[in-house]
Order: structure tokens, then C-alpha cells, then sequence
């Protein structure tokens, strides 16, 4: 049996000593790396933390002094069927830019829907009061320059709090912009007609989200951390699907081939064993 | 003659567990639109619940939903690696805490529930998965307004329990991690167990009073 060198031993001492102060310093260094970790996380997609905190609050003013209680109100007094038609009317208008950047994104399929649910519903649908196309089998898509530019492989950017309009991330607040001249309703005239449109609609829109709002302030412990969190989520998981669009379709007429032949099979079968007349 | 009587016992017992047995054994998408469609129609028919009586809402919940929810593994996630730091005290109150907070806040949603439809998509997973999703939409009369509602479930030896669920694009318990690392950092554990418990005592007064 050869006896350790002193090589060996000094090399094992020391390998006992940084064990010793490791362990010692990763007790302390969980919960700083724990905290180190969220800020840096928050200073990497959330760098105008302050500022973007500030206009959430002015936004939150804002939408409790004005635009809550005039789309509760209108959510209230409003026939449901006059909403109804006033929603599916600017849906029809949204259509038109959502089929434009279906193409853009290489979903063929879908641009050819939102064509044919604008054709669908501009005439059939007097003017797209109606949303006929829906129940037609032709489902409603929503799509944007942001999420074409995503798809295309543009990162977010900063998450940014824009003044009214709520969370959003660098890339798709600049793209909003753009968004404005793919809306039709944009180049209404007269101008009252069109500014007094454009209020209705977005009262129409905020009473949409009348009740999923109060649900956030429920659930939400830091209102503003939540919806940067959760609006982060929903923008990844949108844009994700719109990369992989093919293939999930495919997946899922797939899976219900499967199931339709379960079905038949099982069927069959249950034909087979009924007692015969 | 005793024999007879006894072996045909025991065989009326197996084969009442096998019947249980096969109840039990109801797949995730089976399970969700079982209690979707039995919690949707009792909201939409019960005449208090569409009057506003938050706490029938509650009741309702607790009896249909809450068994397969797995709380436990909600408040876990949501903790992260804050999760191990805690003390078993300290576990036991956030799991008690969140849950109370993960249900007012279910409630909240399914008082709000008119007219409403769901529609299943395909669902997707091997018979042996053991963790899966199953995906759904909330069909809305409001021009065309599809809200997006998908389940994580995982099988545990109590059958499958729900442990995330996404609403509009976003995973809740995801989303609480945020929420639950921001306040641990402030104020640490114990921080988080105050907020959770001011905020579900504000929100138990919305299910106290009948309207």
C-alpha cells in the first residue's frame, strides 16, 4: 500500500478547506443570489422599472376616474345587441390589418380567413354589424405588426408602459405606431366622424375587459408586477405559436383524426355486440 | 353452504372496486369537462349565484373544484427556491394562505359567468403521460372575444390534480412567482404570509355579506 504524498495531502486539505468556506458562504449566498436574481432579471426585461411604474399608476388613476366608469356605464345602459354590432363592426375593420400580417408572417391559411371573413362579413354582414363569418367555421384571428416583427425574430425590447394604452415592450409599442395606417378606420372622414368612432370603440373595448380587470386586482399581490409578468407570458406564448403555426396545426388535426376513429371504432363495435333483431 | 354465500361476497367486493377503480381512473380532459360542465351549469342556473351571492359562489367551489386541486404543489411553484428556506410553520401557513387567495379569486371568475361557452381542443398526451395540459376556450357573446383556459394536471396516487392554469396566455402560478420573489425580497417570508392573509381577509368580506 503506497502512503499519500505530501502532494496528495496538501491538494486534499485544501479541497476540505474551500468545501468548509463554500458551505459556509452558500448558505449566505442562496438568498443574496435568490435576490440577486430577480433584480437582475428585472433589470434585464424591466430596465425603466421606475418610470414604467409611474405611468401604470397615472394609468390606473386615469382608468378609475374616466374610462371605468364610462365603460361600466356603457356596459350597463347599452342594449347587449348594440354592443354586440358596435364590437363586431371595428372587428371587422381589425380583420383587414389582421389578414395583413397573417400573410407577413407566412400563415397563408389564416390571411385567406381574415380575407374572407372581411368579404363575408362586409356584405353579408351589413357592413360587419354582423360577425356571420364566425359561425361560418371562419375563426376570428388578432394579429399585429409587434407579433409579425416577433415572428420575424425581433426581441421585445424593454417592457414599456404606454400612457392609456397599457403594457407593452419596445418593439410592439414602436410597431403600434404603424399599426395606426393598416386601420381603416383611420382614413374615415369626416374627422368628428372618426374621433367620435374611435371613442366608442375604445369604450366598447374597455368594457370588454370590465371584468377581467377586477379579477386582476383580486388576484394580483403587486398589481404592477403581475401584468408586466403575465403580459410578458402572453406575448411569448403568442408569438411561439405563430412561429410553430403549421405544426401545431397539423398536431391537432392529427389528434382529432385519432379521436374521430376512436370514436367510429368504438361505435362499431358496440353495433357489433347489440343483440340482432 | 357458508362458503358459498361468503365467496360470493368477496367477489361482489372486488367487483365493486374494480367498478370504483375504473371511475377513478377518468382521464385529465374527461376530469376538466366533467367539473367545467358541472360547476358552468350550476352557476349559470342557480338564481343566487346570478343574483350576485358571492358566498353560494364559494360553497360551490369548495364542493366541485376544490378535491382536485393540488394546492400543495401550486404554493411550491409559486415559492421557487424560497420554498426550501421556509420552516415547516411557515410551509403550511402559505399553502393556507394561497389557497384561500387562489380560491376567492376562482370564485371572482365564476361569478362573472352569464353566458358563456367552452369549447375543447384536441387533446394531446400518451395514455402513460403522468403530467399533462388540457386546453380549452371561454366562447364569449362579446364580438367574438375568445378567452384562452388551459389546465396543467399532474397523477398522483389521489387520481389527477390540477397544479396551473392559464388564463388569456398566461400561467397563473407563473406568474405569481414574480409576485411571491418581489415580496420575499421586501419583507421576506413572513412578508409574504402577511400580505397574502390582509388581502384574503379584504377580499372574504366581498363573500360574507349577501347581496
Amino acid at each position: 500500500m503506497k502512503l499519500p504524498t505530501p502532494t496528495s495531502c496538501a491538494a486534499l486539505l485544501l479541497l476540505l478547506c474551500l468545501g468548509l468556506v463554500s458551505g459556509c458562504t452558500t448558505v449566505n449566498s442562496t438568498v443574496s443570489t435568490v435576490k440577486d436574481r430577480a433584480n437582475r432579471f428585472a433589470e434585464q426585461v424591466d430596465p425603466f422599472e421606475n418610470v414604467n411604474r409611474k405611468t401604470f399608476e397615472f394609468n390606473d388613476r386615469a382608468d378609475k376616474a374616466v374610462f371605468k366608469p364610462v365603460a361600466q356605464a356603457y356596459a350597463d345602459t347599452v342594449p347587449g345587441f348594440v354592443q354586440t354590432g358596435i364590437g363586431n363592426f371595428f372587428g371587422n375593420l381589425n380583420d383587414v390589418w389582421t389578414g395583413i400580417n397573417s400573410f407577413l408572417q407566412g400563415n397563408v391559411q389564416d390571411g385567406f380567413t381574415d380575407i374572407m371573413r372581411v368579404s363575408v362579413n362586409s356584405t353579408f354582414g351589413f357592413l360587419g354589424l354582423l360577425d356571420i363569418a364566425s359561425e361560418a367555421n371562419m375563426p376570428k384571428h388578432k394579429n399585429d405588426l409587434g407579433q409579425t416583427l416577433g415572428v420575424w425574430g425581433v426581441p421585445n425590447g424593454p417592457y414599456v408602459v404606454i400612457p392609456f394604452l397599457g403594457p407593452s415592450v419596445t418593439r410592439d409599442a414602436i410597431a403600434t405606431y404603424f399599426d395606426y395606417y393598416g386601420d381603416p378606420w383611420a382614413y374615415m372622414r369626416p374627422v368628428s366622424v372618426r374621433n367620435t368612432g374611435t371613442f366608442v370603440r375604445l369604450v366598447d373595448k374597455r368594457a370588454g375587459y370590465l371584468g377581467s380587470f377586477s379579477l386582476m386586482q383580486d388576484a394580483a399581490l403587486d398589481e404592477y408586477i403581475f401584468v408586466r409578468d403575465a403580459y410578458l407570458q402572453r406575448i411569448a406564448g403568442q408569438i411561439e405559436t405563430r412561429k410553430n403555426y403549421k405544426q401545431l396545426r397539423d398536431e391537432d388535426e392529427e389528434t382529432q383524426r385519432q379521436i374521430d376513429e376512436d370514436e367510429a371504432a368504438a361505435k362499431a363495435k358496440v353495433e357489433a355486440a347489440a343483440p340482432k333483431p | 353452504m357458508k362458503l358459498f354465500k361468503k365467496c360470493t361476497a368477496v367477489i361482489a367486493a372486488l367487483m365493486l372496486c374494480m367498478g370504483m377503480a375504473h371511475a377513478a381512473d377518468e382521464g385529465p380532459d374527461s376530469l376538466i369537462k366533467r367539473i367545467s360542465q358541472e360547476v358552468l351549469e350550476s352557476a349559470k342556473s342557480d338564481k343566487d349565484i346570478q343574483a350576485g351571492d358571492q358566498s353560494k359562489v364559494l360553497k360551490l367551489v369548495e364542493a366541485k373544484v376544490l378535491p382536485y386541486i393540488d394546492f400543495q404543489r401550486m404554493t411550491e411553484l409559486a415559492a421557487g427556491r424560497n420554498w426550501r428556506a421556509a420552516t415547516p410553520d411557515q410551509q403550511q401557513e402559505l399553502v393556507k394562505q394561497f389557497k384561500s387567495l387562489l380560491i376567492f379569486t376562482y370564485s371572482g371568475a365564476l361569478s362573472q359567468v352569464k353566458d358563456q361557452r367552452l369549447e375543447y381542443k384536441p387533446f394531446r398526451a400518451d395514455p402513460a403521460d403522468t403530467d399533462v395540459e388540457v386546453r380549452s376556450q371561454v366562447i364569449t357573446p362579446r364580438a367574438g372575444q375568445v378567452i384562452e383556459l388551459n389546465y396543467r394536471l399532474a397523477k398522483s396516487a389521489a387520481g389527477w390534480k390540477i397544479y396551473d392554469i392559464n388564463v388569456l396566455g398566461a400561467w397563473l402560478i407563473e406568474t405569481y412567482k414574480g409576485n411571491f420573489s418581489a415580496e420575499i425580497s421586501k419583507s421576506g417570508i413572513d412578508g409574504l404570509i402577511k400580505t397574502l392573509t390582509e388581502k384574503n381577509a379584504k377580499l372574504s368580506l366581498n363573500y360574507t355579506k349577501k347581496s
